[in-house]
């Protein structure tokens, strides 16, 4: 087991490499001189020399690989055009706004998208099974840029149920500051006990979550009716009904632990699917995490500040994809690693 | 290749027979465009600007905040989706499946390298790669659909690798080789035609996802740029008039909501067909 994890770690590597190679190559691709970008239009010519001298920017590529890699190594992601800030601490401030937004969504989808699957499965072929299909074909279609507006007209325009944008009102936040410990709002408006500044969190958090919950709940339904139904045709099923077990239990002991290992598996791709669809829905509630932070890099050409997302949200994606095979191994013992 | 029986036998479930009759229609719409749009998409008329969608206006969803006709909007958004569908997944399968094929038949160190190339394709959550292609490149339609090729080639290189190491040992290719008829031969005539129906299944599933990602790089303002009729920069575009015009954000969501549906039911159901079948 151990010598498992440690070549699935090490594995990662020539992978994580490739990525910084990648997108240092693609860096390299602006087609705008990036001492122009970081300077502005109007810089002296004299200026703008002098910052490529400084940068190292007239150095050959792969001797600007390796000092760009040296840094990385270092958590150094370079400074952000725009916010002309260092992009590791603007990280660093964006992300746990991200981190409250998608741990709230999954604890929405999971759930839901579990019960779903499993009573589909259950009762194949009824209303429910039709109802959940439908669900989860709608929840992967329907674009989560337009539900979010969707959602804004009727919960905002026209039922004021949606309090506005960000992530607590201003006022309130003013009348119950709270310390910020952890950076999720949640957590640290109830450790300070400010009951009013919770419910105000609470109600700005909801809706996006909401929406970013839906295609996780599609794919968590889909996933688990499908297992779910394979393992109620299997040989130790029939003998747990044969034996006269009750349905409740031979469903709860017997099937739903052995139908979990396959969700387990969709759950790194699930982890990147709301990493993706954050971008999407903060940009509409104006959500101050990474995914505004992304698209302000994107649209700003903000090439060290994308990258430094990217970078970051692969390594995210890999680890819960090493934890998702790693628990799997656990989860079940047929499961053989090598 | 597909049999009709199999295909009748699909299209009795409700589900797959709107999901075709959806895409069939959005088809037409498409090729007709010019016909069928009442207004010309670009037409400015400030002076009707955010009229309510009703039949009497002879505008059916409204118009937007320069007074252009939604409905012709819509209509014409249609053509850049479906195109830029069929475009990234094309060109994707293309260059994946070659990739691929030569990877898998030949093996070794180039087999190597490809798997190597598309596992660090594939490591990158396919959005921000996506993102950061566009930034590279910057932004505009032409260079969002290089980004979607550069991003979706790499699961069609993988898909046809396996399918030719699984065709690769099969008694007849081995025949072939024996015979001495030349490796591309066998490629394009033992191989590839073996490969083909796992390789459709994936193109229609993937066609709704390569118009939900077109879509929303430009909502983001990185893909299509103004004054295009693009489905995703017309839902952005009525984003900052939601509290009195619902109407120009909402009907070309519905449009993208509906192709991508439509393509969802019809691969799904494709894929279960092709895989009973092999």
């Amino acid at each position: 087991m151990m010598k498992y994890v440690i070549r699935r770690v090490l594995l990662l590597i020539p992978t994580l490499l490739g990525v910084t190679v990648l997108t240092f190559v693609l860096g390299h691709l602006i087609p705008a001189d990036p001492a122009r970008l970081a300077l502005g239009i109007a810089a002296p010519e004299t200026q703008v020399i002098r910052y490529r001298e400084e940068h190292g920017l007239n150095d050959p590529v792969h001797i600007q690989y390796f000092r760009y890699m040296g840094r990385l190594f270092h958590g150094d992601f370079g400074v952000s055009l725009t916010s002309r800030r260092p992009v590791a601490d603007d990280i660093r401030d964006y992300w746990p706004a991200t981190v409250e937004l998608v741990l709230v969504a999954f604890a929405i989808a999971f759930p839901i998208g579990i019960t779903l699957g499993i009573w589909a499965a259950i009762k194949r072929n009824t209303v429910i099974d039709h109802v959940s299909r439908v669900i989860s074909i709608l929840g992967v279609s329907v674009p989560v840029f337009w539900l979010a507006i969707v959602f804004l007209i009727l919960f905002y325009v026209r039922i004021p149920l949606y309090p506005g944008i960000g992530r607590i009102t201003p006022s309130v936040a003013l009348e119950f500051p709270f310390a910020h410990r952890t950076g999720l709002y949640l957590i640290d408006t109830l450790l300070a006990g400010r009951w009013s500044a919770f419910a105000s969190v609470f109600s700005h958090l909801f809706l996006p979550a909401i929406c970013l919950a839906l295609s996780p709940i599609a794919r968590l339904t889909r996933i688990t009716r499908a297992s779910v139904l394979s393992v109620l045709g299997d040989d130790y099923v029939r003998v747990a009904r044969a034996k006269g077990l009750r349905e409740r239990v031979v469903i709860g002991k017997h099937v739903l632990r052995n139908a979990m290992t396959p969700v387990l598996t969709i759950s790194g791709l699930i982890v990147g699917y709301a990493l993706a669809g954050s971008v999407l829905v903060e940009t509409i509630f104006s959500w101050p995490g990474l995914g505004t932070y992304a698209f302000k890099a994107a649209t700003g050409s903000d090439f060290p500040a994308i990258m430094g997302v990217a970078i970051l949200t692969t390594a995210v994606f890999m680890i819960v994809n090493l934890l998702t095979d790693l628990s799997y191994a656990f989860a079940d013992p047929r499961v053989v690693l090598d | 290749m597909v049999r009709s029986r199999a295909l009748r036998r699909l299209l009795r479930d409700p589900l797959v027979f709107i999901g075709s009759f959806v895409l069939i229609a959005w088809l037409i719409v498409a090729l007709l465009a010019p016909v069928i749009a009442p207004y010309d998409p670009l037409k400015l008329d400030i002076r009707n600007k955010f009229i309510p969608p009703s039949f009497s206006s002879g505008h059916l969803m409204g118009t937007d905040n320069l007074g252009r006709d939604v409905f012709s909007r819509v209509i014409y958004g249609s053509r850049i989706s479906l195109m830029m569908g069929f475009l990234v997944v094309t060109v994707s399968t293309v260059v994946g499946v070659i990739v691929g094929v030569i990877g898998g038949f030949f093996g070794g160190a180039i087999d190597d390298i490809i798997m190597r190339i598309a596992e660090i394709f594939m490591g990158i959550p396919t959005f921000f790669l996506l993102m950061v292609v566009v930034v590279a490149l910057g932004p505009g339609i032409m260079n969002a659909l290089i980004a979607m090729i550069f991003v979706w080639w790499p699961p069609y290189a993988r898909l046809a690798r396996g399918q030719v190491l699984g065709v690769k040992s099969l008694a007849y290719v081995e025949a072939a080789r024996a015979l001495g008829i030349p490796t591309w031969r066998i490629l394009t005539h033992h191989v590839l035609r073996n490969i083909f129906s796992p390789i459709v299944a994936q193109m229609t599933m993937d066609l709704g996802y390569v118009i939900l990602a077109a879509t929303s790089l430009s909502f983001l303002g990185l893909g299509a740029q103004r004054p295009t009729p693009e489905w995703g920069l017309m839902v952005s575009s009525g984003r900052d008039y939601i509290e009195y015009a619902w109407w120009v954000s909402t009907f070309p969501g519905l449009a993208i909501a509906s192709v991508v549906l439509g393509f969802n039911l019809f691969g799904d159901a494709l894929g279960q067909m092709l895989n009973r079948e092999g």
